[in-house]
């Protein structure tokens, strides 16, 4: 028989409290830097696109934000799925706090998307199959975040939308793959633009560096939000008394 | 000790009266098959309505038409699946007994395609003719309805499921279920798109059955968990 | 938090009343022990086996009568008997059926839908299936609610004779139950207030 001490402990409020307590000021200093850093490098001192000129600096925002938005959706199911198994409280609050956030980055993705379909298509909107799959990935958010929102019981609620982040992930790849074969079906006038096949290490260093700070900064908005969540929900318990107390 | 040793369980029996039960219920309150037609009609009648009459536009979007008015009749008629047998209490009776709850799920899914996404499938040529669908991609759309809707069915339930204890609940249900549609959207107006343009279709009804297939297989079993846990 | 340290143990012909005032947690206590609701830290065990592992065994032998009678409007009383047993694995019998009907009163109904039927008749169709179920744990919460006098009187003698022949019942009732073989048990919920923890053995 295995033990899972272990995990419980990392499960118990209390415990993730206290570490990541200890982590915030890394992670602020960790995050502002690379991001300032890689967005520096990205927007000034990169050279521009031979085809696109410098409208596709705006990658160094999108291409991390709609890595994000997708890798979020992904943690929602692993925590589900923990949530589902294990019946840990911190996964229910992780789930609950991560899809506004993967929601955002989502919609950060679309906007970001569009703003760079104007000069590169002409047109605000392409139903391009990564932008149209990015739209659908937010239908999957709105409805998760829909469904916590209409249930009152916070135990029935967090249950409900681990069910239902799972039954997403297990259609995130069969939408994926019919969005891909719907759009190659109707290519119209669709500039296969967003596609990389090989990027300039000039151009690569500082958007791996930006997806990097983005990947940072989800962890440090995600901690903080947990942070309130853990206090919020523990409100009756005695180490929160304390701390609120002194 | 020995009661499930001694006594046979019958889940077939158990199913078959479920499905028996609910459609005597729908034939008693014949509002529940006739209304998602009228429903189906009606918002096939919008287009033309809403674009134009003129023939040609109206056979291109055709496929589009029929298949995304059939998504939202049966989204129509997907809230009260479970929300009547939670009402009355019965939703206790099905959760209390000894036969598998995936398997009970199934046969509330099955009597619900047959009230909703059969009779829809069944009326879809008349809507074909009305919008001017080319006759060769009359039998494809028959067929892929007759994929199709009980896969919107089977998804659906998962969302019924989950808001059966949420007051109008219906905007989520459908919220939850529409991004679920999408794909069987997609390969369903595909088909029947390529059988207008006399291209083989038979690939897209593979697809189809693979999502009938997987739904069948996944589908109860995220409904049956979703009721458990709402009902705690 | 409800309760802790609740513990019982029923064994055959018990009957065992909970007791408590509104919003103490009977219902809650009810489902949890039905298998409907798992909102609680605890064991609760079926034949020395946890009820998580038993729990086709356990849906089998009990009968779970809530709030809402589980009763179709559109359906005759026969009807929904016939469904309603089938899920608890029970092939109908016609003329089990009508007896079971006829016990609860409702004869002459038989093939009227339930939306002509009162309240309480509505509890009666539940009770026919009740007794056509030949459940051992019956697991009644209220079952007195918007029965008459006569009715009342019924109920109380047919609780009895289940738990004369072996049967078991677990009961929340504001009704005070008269105690005529003096099998009747009484466990008062104010006196577990607190976290919730429940024992519960079904054994016999």
């Amino acid at each position: 028989m295995m033990k899972w001490t272990f995990f419980h402990k990392l499960g118990s409020p209390k415990w993730f409290y206290d570490i990541s307590g200890k982590w915030l000021p890394w992670l602020q200093i960790t995050s502002l830097l690379s991001l300032v850093v890689a967005l520096i490098w990205g927007l000034a001192f990169t050279p521009p696109d031979y085809l696109q000129g410098n409208s596709y600096r705006i990658i160094f925002i999108h291409v991390p934000a709609s890595f994000l938005a997708q890798a979020i959706y992904m943690m929602m199911a692993t925590a589900a799925a923990v949530l589902l198994i294990w019946r840990i409280k911190l996964a229910d609050m992780a789930l609950k706090v991560m899809a506004p956030i993967g929601a955002s980055f989502c919609i950060l993705s679309l906007a970001t998307g569009a703003i760079w379909g104007q000069p590169t298509w002409g047109t605000w909107w392409v139903w391009d199959a990564r932008l149209t799959s990015m739209l659908i990935l937010l239908f999957l958010y709105i409805g998760i975040i829909a469904l916590r929102g209409a249930i009152q019981t916070s135990e029935v609620a967090a249950k409900a939308c681990a069910i239902l982040s799972l039954v997403g992930v297990v259609n995130i790849p069969i939408i994926k793959y019919s969005v891909n074969w719907w759009n190659t079906l109707h290519q119209g006038a669709t500039l296969k633009l967003t596609e990389k096949p090989s990027m300039a290490p000039e151009m690569l260093w500082p958007l791996l560096l930006s997806i990097l700070g983005f990947y940072l900064f989800f962890t440090l908005v995600m901690f903080l939000r947990l942070r309130v969540e853990i206090l919020s929900r523990e409100k009756k318990t005695r180490w929160v008394k304390a701390l609120v107390g002194e | 000790m020995a009661t499930t040793e001694q006594q046979s369980m019958r889940g077939g029996a158990a199913c078959l009266a479920l499905i028996k039960r609910d459609l005597t219920l729908a034939f008693r309150s014949p509002g529940q098959i006739v209304n998602p037609m009228a429903f189906f009609l009606m918002v096939a009648s919008l287009f033309p309505l809403g674009i134009a009459p003129d023939r040609d536009v109206l056979s291109q979007l055709a496929p589009g038409i029929i298949w995304i008015g059939a998504l939202l009749s049966v989204l129509m008629s997907l809230d009260s699946l479970f929300k009547s047998d939670q009402d009355d209490g019965s939703l206790d009776q099905l959760l209390m007994s000894p036969h598998p709850l995936p398997l009970l799920v199934l046969a509330k899914v099955f009597s619900h395609w047959l009230t909703s996404g059969f009779c829809l499938t069944i009326m879809a040529p008349l809507l074909a003719i009305m919008l001017h669908l080319p006759a060769d991609a009359i039998l494809p759309l028959f067929v892929t309805l007759l994929l199709g809707t009980p896969v919107l069915s089977l998804a659906g339930a998962i969302g019924a499921a989950l808001t059966v204890r949420i007051q109008r609940g219906g905007v989520l249900l459908t919220l939850l279920s529409l991004p679920l549609y999408i794909p069987v959207l997609i390969f369903a107006t595909g088909a029947v798109n390529a059988a207008a343009e006399s291209l083989p279709w038979n690939g897209h009804l593979l697809w189809l059955s693979v999502f009938l297939l997987l739904g069948l297989c996944l589908a109860p079993l995220a409904a049956a968990g979703a009721l458990r846990v709402i009902n705690e | 938090m409800l309760f802790h340290n609740l513990s019982f143990q029923l064994s055959p012909g018990d009957v065992l009343q909970i007791e408590g005032r509104n919003g103490a947690g009977k219902t809650t206590l009810l489902r949890i022990i039905a298998g409907l609701s798992s909102h609680a830290r605890g064991d609760i065990f079926w034949n020395d086996l946890p009820l998580a592992s038993a729990y086709a065994d356990f849906r089998l032998a009990s009968f779970f009568l809530g709030h809402k009678p589980g009763v179709k409007m559109d359906l005759s009383p026969l009807e929904n008997m016939h469904w309603r047993l089938q899920l608890k694995n029970i092939q109908p019998v016609e003329s089990l059926l009508c007896e079971a009907l006829e016990q609860v009163g409702l004869y002459g109904y038989e093939d009227i839908p339930c939306s002509h039927l009162s309240a309480g008749q509505l509890r009666r169709v539940t009770f026919a299936c009740l007794i056509a179920s030949k459940a051992k744990l019956w697991i009644l919460d209220e079952p007195f609610t918007a029965i008459d006098i006569d009715g009342v009187a019924w109920l109380e003698s047919l609780i009895d004779e289940h738990a004369t022949n072996g049967g078991m019942v677990l009961i929340t009732s504001h009704q005070p139950l008269s105690d005529r073989k003096g099998n009747l048990r009484k466990l008062k919920l104010e006196d577990f207030a607190g976290d919730a923890l429940e024992v519960f053995d079904g054994d016999y």
